[in-house]
């Protein structure tokens, strides 16, 4: 029995966690999904999966920058089985580039919905299926109680959601655990090396419940995460002619 | 089993529908006609116009002479064959196997079915009132062979079910009109005094061969069971199929979706048995106003699980319109495929429940909003971004590997826009480039990646493509399409953007 006051806050702290829809992870799943430092902002330093995460995104260069930090997560969760689907209504993610984030493109299954209506209903209803272990969905609206819907549906079928969205005018609240905003930022290479290095984004963590939001700078390099330390020492601009 | 067919014969076919449509007509002296050489020739009419003496194949002329008051309508060729068409259709529902038998007849057989209405005379008697609500005045009869059975529901003036292996008496008494026998050879027995089968019955077949014919003797022979005949049902009987008749008309949703969910289980039952899965099904419904409809599922894997089919069926139910009530359901599996067992691995060779639930997520999705949006890609064997990623389906492997070395943009434009680009030298990516009137400056690039274009696929020119990172860490993929050309103004566009 917890007696002193702090034992008691903080198994009071765990149960409301539980209420709210998270679960403890089960033994002998990976769980660690690569974040590193990004890790520690979420509650028990574990990446929520079974959850739905928010990703917004104002221009095509975001959405790209977006889906490759989804990809990154998604190679992780899909190292325990299942399928994966990116559903869109208007698609314009190029298959071949989510082997270099380490999903196997053959492994996911495109659903190009023509009616942004249809998007929604097709999230729920993969988001019940519990052969799904990821579910990305780009959309342009999302009420609340869509989001709400979508929670309830991986609270019971523990598969992970994303939502792409490409409104960000009406970043409204929603129900989901997590916010983020990717950016792509300069790529660098070793000192005085023309050309593009490896992808690296600003990764911001808007919103997460129980969490600590934060701001990072990570780079995709040897199909993982690394997290870049700022500030670093200034190039010189590159030269070409 | 000894085979059991029933022969009905609409005696007034045509004018029977005509007085349906037309009701004041009932009860009156009218004949249709069609020209014919020049004359107008009665072709059907009612048997109160035969009470004058009127007959098939007498001009309207000389019928207008012996019934005054007769009523002449233009018939239409070939209509007497969609009537029966949809009478066959009617029929469907008291056996599977109907073929038509024109100009004014159906022959079903009955073999097995007869007993679901309470045995042969409760089955025809039915037949018989129902019809007649309508309005066809009909004649049906039952016998071991098609012959027999077209032969009594013609000629015979009672038992019109002849009992199992006693078609041979019952023919005795029929005149020859009973045999199906063309008019010539009719009138050829006429003349010789053969009125009655019984009086020709025994003679030896090479005397009936040589005298009237071949067919003479295979009709004879066909009627009584000798020679086989065989019934081509006009619609092809699917074998797995289950019907559902509901006593009483059903019109609401949950009685709907219980007859469903209760044929569904039937059918599956038996396909688990089989070791077999749809992978189409049809469910049709039949009302009471003599409409119908139905509604078509496909799956991408044969699957005998009653939830999942009825998933598939419950997403189009809302278009089953009950009107004033279903009387009947039935529910065809019209593609079947044996469950294998390695069904469950679907491509990720995981094994599991899992790729079964996708399965069904996938048939659910395509059910509501079709097949042509669920895409699945393989490496196709291209260098032509636009070609590499092939589409596939969903079970295919991947036959040789994606290829990762050379980078490629998480996100690609269905078509490359054409950008504003200023590069310095020949080969060198641009310097800056203006896309959607926004300026931007080139501080990184990789290139020029160069991929020709599949010159025995289409033809132009190939791009040079170079990835280009902005002062803002923004990364594009622009490619120059063609040479370099110092004359001519560069074609550059914008093809992606890498994440």
């Amino acid at each position: 029995m917890p007696q002193t006051k702090e034992e008691i806050i903080s198994k009071l702290r765990q149960d409301m966690i539980r209420w709210e829809g998270f679960r403890p992870p089960q033994p002998g799943v990976h769980h660690d999904l690569g974040l590193g430092p990004v890790a520690a902002a979420f509650p028990g330093g574990v990446f929520p999966t079974g959850a739905i995460h928010e990703f917004i995104s104002s221009s095509p260069e975001d959405t790209a920058a977006s889906g490759g930090f989804i990809a990154g997560l998604v190679q992780k969760l899909l190292r325990n089985g299942g399928a994966c689907l990116w559903i869109s209504y208007t698609r314009r993610i190029y298959p071949p580039a989510l082997k270099l984030f380490g999903v196997d493109p053959d492994r996911v299954i495109f659903v190009d919905v023509p009616l942004q209506k249809d998007v929604l209903w097709v999230t729920e209803e993969a988001l019940k299926c519990e052969g799904v272990a990821a579910v990305i969905c780009e959309t342009k609206a999302f009420s609340f109680m869509e989001s709400q819907r979508l929670q309830l549906a991986v609270e019971k079928s523990r598969v992970t959601g994303f939502i792409l969205r490409k409104d960000v005018k009406k970043a409204n609240t929603t129900a989901c655990v997590t916010r983020w905003q990717i950016r792509p930022v300069r790529s660098q290479l070793r000192s005085g090396m023309p050309g593009v290095g490896y992808p690296r984004w600003q990764v911001e963590l808007l919103k997460v419940r129980n969490g600590r939001p934060g701001n990072w700078t990570i780079e995709w390099k040897k199909q993982n995460f690394q997290p870049v330390i700022l500030p670093q020492i200034a190039e010189p601009a590159r030269q070409y002619a | 089993m000894p085979k059991r067919f029933a022969a009905i014969w609409f005696r007034y076919l045509l004018t029977d529908q005509k007085a349906i449509r037309q009701p004041d007509l009932k009860g009156k002296p009218y004949v249709f006609a069609e020209p014919d050489h020049g004359r107008l020739l009665i072709t059907a009419l009612t048997a109160e116009a035969r009470k004058y003496g009127v007959v098939e194949g007498m001009t309207v002329a000389d019928a207008r002479i012996i019934a005054p008051e007769l009523l002449v309508f233009d018939g239409k060729p070939g209509r007497n064959l969609k009537l029966l068409t949809g009478l066959a259709e009617w029929c469907l529902r008291y056996t599977p196997l109907v073929q038509l038998d024109p100009p004014d007849g159906l022959l079903l057989d009955v073999t097995g079915c007869t007993h679901l209405k309470g045995g042969e005379k409760a089955f025809l008697q039915e037949i018989v009132s129902r019809l007649k609500a309508i309005g066809y005045d009909i004649r049906p009869a039952i016998a071991d062979t098609i012959g027999a059975a077209w032969g009594v529901a013609r000629c015979a003036a009672a038992g019109l079910i002849v009992p199992e292996g006693m078609h041979r008496n019952a023919l005795m008494p029929l005149p020859p009109a009973a045999l199906r026998l063309p008019a010539d050879a009719l009138l050829k027995l006429r003349n010789l005094g053969l009125h009655q089968i019984s009086s020709f019955i025994y003679m030896p077949d090479s005397v009936l061969r040589r005298r009237f014919g071949k067919n003479m003797v295979l009709r004879l022979q066909q009627a009584l069971g000798q020679e086989v005949e065989y019934l081509f049902p006009m619609k092809e009987p699917v074998p797995y199929t289950e019907r559902l008749d509901c006593l009483e008309p059903v019109t609401t949703r949950t009685a709907i979706e219980i007859g469903l969910n209760d044929l569904l289980e039937r059918l599956c039952k038996r396909l688990y048995g089989e070791g077999l899965g749809v992978r189409s099904a049809m469910l049709t419904w039949y009302r009471i106003d003599g409409k119908n409809g139905s509604i078509t599922i496909g799956t991408n894997h044969a699957s005998n699980r009653v939830p999942h089919l009825f998933k598939l069926f419950f997403i189009k139910l809302d278009t089953v319109a009950p009107g004033m009530g279903i009387e009947l359901f039935i529910l065809e599996a019209r593609q079947t495929e044996p469950v294998s067992d390695k069904q469950n691995e679907l491509w990720s060779a995981k094994g599991g429940a899992e790729s079964d639930d996708v399965a069904e997520l996938l048939d659910r999705v395509a059910g509501r909003i079709g097949t042509a949006t669920i895409h699945r890609y393989l490496p196709g064997e291209h260098y032509w971004p636009e070609r590499t990623p092939r589409p596939a389906e969903l079970r295919k492997a991947p036959e040789s590997e994606w290829r990762t070395d050379k980078p490629r943009p998480m996100q690609i434009l269905d078509q490359p826009e054409p950008i504003e680009a200023m590069a310095l030298t020949p080969d060198y990516p641009p310097k800056l480039f203006i896309w959607k009137g926004e300026q931007h400056i080139i501080v990184g690039a990789d290139g020029p990646e160069r991929i020709e274009r599949e010159w025995w696929l289409e033809p132009g020119e190939h791009r040079d493509y170079y990835i280009a990172e902005d002062e803002a860490g923004r990364r594009y993929w622009l490619f120059r399409s063609g040479h370099y050309n110092a004359e001519n103004n560069q074609h550059w566009y914008l093809h992606g953007f890498f994440a």
